[in-house]
């Protein structure tokens, strides 16, 4: 592999890990702070695609979608939790898990009767459609360098939000220890509301920005679900920078493994996963004890 | 225990089991065919709830072990002759077992929700395993065209290809099942793993060897897992990767929850429930699947501890068995 095809992979794998990151970091902010496992997260990403597609077809601006799929993503978090989520905190593992369950049936009958279950294609936003000549006959198209760099400005937001700011210090002081956190005087009801919305919209915007270099189907939750999922066990749940160091090494594994071992690249960050619970069985950034 | 209790506690299962005996006798053959699917699926039920409502560990990968135990049979069935049943039966619960044991001995390294999520993972890397690769027919699935039998010296004696011989079968390993776990749950083996779901700290402290115990019940489940996936697949003469998939895991999840958490038979109940819940919904709406939702979201909120807590309450026949979580630890600690 010459080096021109290795800094393509390079950059495809980056991209993967950055979306990859996008989704899983909404995942582990909600189990950080509501304590909440939303199998549901997967759905959004399928919806935020969907949602991509539908008003991009409609208006014909991607720009449109990417604002108005986040939009319409965030405020179904509000509702979301203020109708099903906040009756689970305290709730048993189980009691989580099944309720995201019926959110998913849910959420996949309201994409069926919306935009049906064909397979759609969502066109790149206007002047992101080229490709970049890297050497006489290698490409690389503008969007997913774009992707790459949207991704970019967004991990480095939400470290920011999460690192530097009032609110981000609340955050990170809830996954600490919640009932401190209470005890000095905040009240996790807003809170938990806007981190909830916040990552379920995380997810869509994931679902956004794929949808114009990936194919829009239904199915497409699922696998993400289980990706960030895996980007967690990782990482170590509630940790953001575990999250980005889990999504970075399974963009790795899967872009490489596909060329490397094409045969068995379906179950490498599988392995890679049992690897690191037999290391780490709470997560390269785990704490010790959950 | 008074005479009267243990007379009631003789006569309940006699009845149902006349029932169930009864029942091919009197119904038309599709509802023996549903009954042996609700039958089957209450076992993988049942089983998961070893692990859900006894081990307090919530697995979301026993789809996986009864889609193994299916595509099992699938491929030792050769393509124009039955396999033997005699066999085929244990090399598939084996196989199961073998994949539960290394599975669990990984997945059960981590707690709480690291374990729901760690086994959701796992139960995807086999449908990936099996969906991608063309060893086992792939996304088409395999299939099974000669139902497993028994013969001696070339005579049939048991055919599964027969609905009513099915039927009887699936009932007779589901009592074999009920048997088993209702030991299991009463044996000292049984109150230690309960005693791990209470305190895990304190039962560690008392010398109690917590990830040989949750192994060993994680292995039982997914064996019998098997056993319901091998039925499964002889049913219906085909195996697909989906069987695999966690949203069998989930489906079964919620059939526990429906039958409660803490009895043996109850997960076999749920799933006659939600089975039967199915199929009204299938019958009167398109978008049965959204109302299935709205009735499993429903459940959780307002029934948290299941339909037969439901029934209790509305019969007000037994006063809710809360302490015996208590108990449990309790016994353990006497023991």
């Amino acid at each position: 592999m010459d080096l021109a095809t290795f800094g393509v992979q390079l950059l495809n794998a980056l991209q993967y890990g950055m979306v990859l990151f996008l989704v899983a970091s909404g995942l582990t902010l909600v189990f950080g702070i509501l304590g909440v496992i939303n199998l549901a997260h997967g759905a959004f990403y399928m919806l935020g695609a969907y949602l991509a597609y539908g008003i991009a077809s409609a208006t014909g601006s991607f720009w449109l979608a990417l604002i108005g799929g986040v939009a319409i993503a965030f405020v179904a978090g509000l509702l979301l939790e203020n109708v099903f989520i906040k009756r689970l905190y305290g709730r048993d593992h189980l009691a989580q898990v099944l309720l995201s369950f019926g959110l998913i049936l849910v959420l996949d009958e309201v994409r069926q009767l919306l935009f049906g279950k064909d397979v759609h294609s969502v066109a790149p936003p206007q002047g992101f459609a080229g490709t970049i000549q890297l050497t006489d006959n290698l490409s690389y198209p503008v969007y997913r360098l774009a992707i790459c760099a949207f991704c970019l400005a967004m991990a480095a937001a939400i470290f920011y939000v999460v690192q530097r700011t009032k609110i981000g210090m609340i955050v990170r002081a809830g996954a600490e220890n919640r009932e401190m956190t209470r005890a000095l005087g905040i009240s996790f009801d807003t809170v938990n509301r806007y981190v909830f919305a916040v990552g379920i919209a995380l997810a869509a915007l994931g679902g956004i920005v794929v949808s114009p270099v990936s194919t829009v189907f239904p199915g497409m939750g699922d696998s993400m679900l289980i990706l960030s999922f895996v980007v967690v066990v990782l990482g170590g749940i509630g940790s953001i920078t575990g999250a980005a160091i889990g999504a970075l090494l399974i963009g790795l594994t899967d872009t490489f493994g596909k060329v490397f071992f094409p045969s068995v690249s379906s179950i490498l960050i599988y392995v890679l996963m049992a690897a690191v619970l037999l290391w780490r069985p709470n997560g390269i950034l785990g704490r010790r004890e959950v | 225990m008074t005479p009267q209790m243990s007379l009631r506690a003789w006569l309940v299962p006699a009845i149902l089991l006349a029932i169930a005996v009864a029942l091919p006798f009197v119904v038309p053959k599709y509802y023996v065919q549903f009954a042996s699917k609700a039958l089957i699926l209450g076992m993988l039920a049942m089983a998961l709830n070893l692990v859900v409502g006894y081990g307090g560990l919530v697995s979301l990968c026993h789809g996986a072990f009864f889609g193994i135990g299916g595509y099992a049979l699938a491929m030792v069935t050769p393509k124009y002759d039955p396999v033997s049943l005699w066999w085929s039966f244990p090399f598939a619960v084996g196989i199961a077992a073998v994949v539960a044991l290394i599975i669990g001995a990984l997945a059960l390294r981590t707690r709480g929700v690291y374990f729901i999520m760690v086994t959701l993972a796992f139960g995807e890397m086999l449908f990936f395993l099996f969906h991608d690769n063309q060893f086992a027919g792939g996304s088409d699935g395999a299939y099974i065209n000669n139902k497993p039998e028994i013969a001696i010296a070339g005579r049939v004696l048991l055919d599964l290809d027969k609905p009513l011989a099915f039927y009887f079968v699936v009932l007779a390993c589901l009592i074999a099942t009920i048997a088993l776990l209702a030991m299991l749950v009463r044996s000292p083996f049984g109150h230690a793993l309960a005693a791990a779901r209470d305190n895990e700290r304190r039962a560690r402290s008392l010398g109690f060897p917590i990830f040989r115990l949750r192994l060993i019940a994680f292995v039982i489940s997914g064996a019998i897992a098997g056993v319901a996936g091998y039925f499964s697949a002889a049913q219906f003469g085909f195996i697909a990767p989906q069987t695999l998939g966690w949203h069998v895991s989930a489906t079964v999840l919620v059939m526990v929850l429906i039958g409660g958490l803490r009895s043996v038979v109850g997960p076999l109940v749920g799933a006659l429930v939600l089975l039967g819940l199915e199929e009204v919904l299938k019958a009167t709406t398109e978008y049965w699947k959204l109302a299935e939702g709205l009735i499993v979201i429903a459940i959780v909120l307002l029934l948290p501890n299941g339909v037969r807590h439901l029934l209790t309450a509305v019969l007000g026949e037994r006063k809710e068995i809360a302490p015996q979580d208590v108990k449990a630890v309790a016994k353990v600690e006497h023991a």
